[in-house]
């Protein structure tokens, strides 16, 4: 595993437990499909959560929200869709979160969760 | 609070309007929106704030970022902005104590630097005049807007600075950065004050020194007709150094048209001379008027308001071109009208035109050398519409200098003696013309020069024949009343005589031979 995928990986574990601690289900963790890969599905309530993570070492080479651009987040939404198609159910209340985990590797972990993005 | 409200002035024309900058962090991903009709320019003020703010040490929020200027409908230009919505943004995250009723007018540099804008001088008399008279500029820009009357002017060199100054916590911010004044602005070459042509440069040529002097004592507009060579563009140079000094409300209204013209310079100061344009006769009408695209811009006769406008070989001018000036030479004044606006600029200039009296030149005196037919001649001459000459009070017509008078410099008068005449007729004009609200004779309208100013019957026999003839027209008959008008307060007396009165037709119709 190269550094850059334990960092990432690390990231999805850390916004896995966030998630959790604010009252939400993990459904699944790295969901794939011809189209991409899901990092999280949840459950927030009623509402499916499908979570996006991005993980950055430190903020020299920007924040990790100003990575999610227009193109991946209409890419969320069709993995969205997609999900619910292999699952074979419709959730009415569906969102995209997108989770910035900042760690350093030193300090403790900085995440931040913005929900219903775009 | 993710709410930072600031204020800055937006410019249409030369009427400068308060806008409201309102910036909103709302929590989704990081974007940046400028709304309010903002033109490319402005909406490049995005990427310029963000390097800003890093570069300072106080980087703006990762979160999206609406920055709306209102009123909404009003079109916005240029890039004075930046600092009004960095300055909301860094509110609006909490960075910064609330500005209050601080007007900030400035662009940024990537690196954080403050940087000039044009239009300075405007846009601070109507945030005063607004009642907002507190003021942040860039360094570069203090001295011009130091010069409206109660405005309360701060000049900062960086962001960093004026964040600091706001309350911004000083442990991140980048408070060494200290530009180079040079850098910040643009120093136009040249611009010291140059060599001004004087007078006793004119050899001979005393009926057009006499016609040059009334021009300037009674800011009447002047036409120069004579040879290639006479001399005509050498005197028309020479009128501006006769004008008096502006006031200051004219100096203000000059100033602040050259400020919306040039280059945003440090070095800007009142400018008390009247100022002299003097376009190329290949000039379009918009070059001369105004306009342009988007919101019109102020063409050479405005840039000329309160000075001299010089139309060199007046003839070969597009005919449309000249007859564009029709308009301000009666109202003193432009209104440009543009898909994106309309936009008014002062133009009370003084018309100074130059022309050969054919296409040869030579049709001067007895004419025997020119080449011309009469009817060349008479469309040469009609090129410059009746309309706009009527316009002209002194129409003069420049002889080829002769060898009596060539030759002895020193023996001509200076501008500096002319210049004092000049300056004490414009006296005895404001003494008597004050109460109606006017200055020069050149202003007088025809209903007071025929009601309170009415001269009697004697005086203005030589006119009424003129008139009776159909050689004057009516407009044509008030000119030369208040030529007579000049003519009198340059030689001290209270009312003009008959004597006066004849030379000011004479002054009119002195080119007026018939081809």
């Amino acid at each position: 595993m190269r550094a850059k995928d334990v960092l990432g990986r690390r990231g999805e574990d850390l916004a896995a437990d966030y998630l959790q601690a604010h009252g939400m289900r993990i459904v699944e963790r790295n969901w794939r499909c011809p189209e991409g890969e899901i990092d999280i599905v949840a459950l927030d309530g009623d509402a499916l959560v499908i979570a996006e993570v991005k993980t950055r070492k430190s903020l020299a080479f920007g924040h990790p929200f100003e990575a999610v651009g227009a193109d991946k987040l209409a890419r969320l939404h069709r993995l969205a869709a997609a999900w619910c198609r292999a699952q074979g159910l419709w959730m009415p209340l569906c969102r995209v979160d997108v989770i910035a985990v900042v760690d350093d590797g030193i300090g403790e972990p900085a995440v931040e969760h913005l929900k219903g993005v775009g | 609070m993710a709410l930072g409200r600031t204020y800055s002035v937006a410019l249409v024309g030369l009427n400068g309007y308060i806008v409201e900058v309102e910036a909103d962090i709302g929590q989704t991903l990081p974007a940046f929106v400028i709304l309010g009709l903002p033109d490319a320019s402005l909406n490049e003020a995005k990427e310029r704030i963000r390097s800003a703010a890093q570069n300072s040490g106080i980087p703006l929020s990762r979160r999206k970022i609406t920055a709306n200027l209102i009123p909404a409908s009003l079109p916005k230009r240029g890039s004075g902005f930046d600092l009004a919505i960095a300055m909301a943004v860094l509110l609006a995250a909490n960075d910064i104590r609330p500005t209050g009723r601080t007007v900030f007018i400035a662009e940024l540099g990537l690196d954080g630097r403050l940087r000039p804008v044009r239009g300075i001088l405007p846009a601070v008399m109507a945030a005063v005049r607004a009642g907002y008279p507190e003021v942040v500029v860039a360094r570069a820009n203090v001295a011009e807007a130091e010069l409206v009357p109660g405005a309360q002017v701060r000049g900062y060199a960086t962001l960093a600075r004026l964040a600091f100054d706001c309350g911004a916590d000083p442990q991140d911010l980048v408070l060494d950065f200290e530009p180079d004044t040079e850098d910040s602005g643009h120093p136009e070459p040249g611009t010291g004050p140059a060599l001004a042509p004087d007078m006793c440069d004119v050899s001979g040529q005393a009926a057009a020194r006499r016609a040059l002097e009334v021009a300037a004592a009674g800011a009447h507009h002047l036409l120069l007709t004579g040879p290639p060579g006479a001399g005509k563009t050498m005197l028309a140079e020479r009128l501006p150094g006769l004008l008096p000094d502006l006031g200051d409300t004219e100096a203000m209204e000059v100033t602040a048209i050259h400020s919306l013209c040039s280059l945003p310079s440090g070095s800007v100061q009142l400018l008390r001379r009247p100022p002299y344009e003097n376009p190329h006769h290949t000039a379009t009408a918009v070059a001369i008027i105004g306009g342009g695209s988007g919101l019109p811009r102020p063409g050479a006769a405005s840039r000329a308001h309160r000075g001299v406008l010089f139309l060199d070989e007046a003839p070969e001018y597009d005919r449309g071109v000249l007859d564009a000036l029709r308009q301000p030479l009666e109202s003193g004044e432009l209104v440009i009208h543009r898909s994106a606006g309309s936009a008014a600029y002062p133009a009370r200039f003084q018309l100074v035109l130059a022309a050969n009296p054919c296409p040869c030149g030579k049709a001067t005196g007895k004419g025997v050398d020119c080449i011309c037919t009469s009817i060349m001649r008479r469309r040469y001459q009609a090129r410059m519409s009746g309309p706009l000459l009527d316009r002209v009070d002194i129409q003069l017509e420049v002889e080829r200098v002769s060898l009596a008078g060539f030759g002895q410099p020193a023996a001509e008068e200076g501008t500096a003696s002319i210049a004092e005449r000049v300056r004490a007729a414009r006296a005895r004009q404001l003494d008597r013309l004050l109460p109606f609200g006017m200055e020069t004779n050149a202003q007088v309208p025809g209903r007071l020069l025929r009601g309170s100013f009415r001269l009697d019957a004697p005086t203005t026999r030589i006119l009424d024949y003129a008139l009776e003839r159909g050689v004057l027209t009516a407009r044509g008959y008030d000119r030369v009343l208040r030529l007579a008008w000049t003519l009198a307060d340059l030689s001290r007396h209270d009312v003009p005589d008959a004597d006066d009165v004849g030379q000011a037709l004479g002054l009119r119709q002195a080119a007026a031979v018939s081809p």
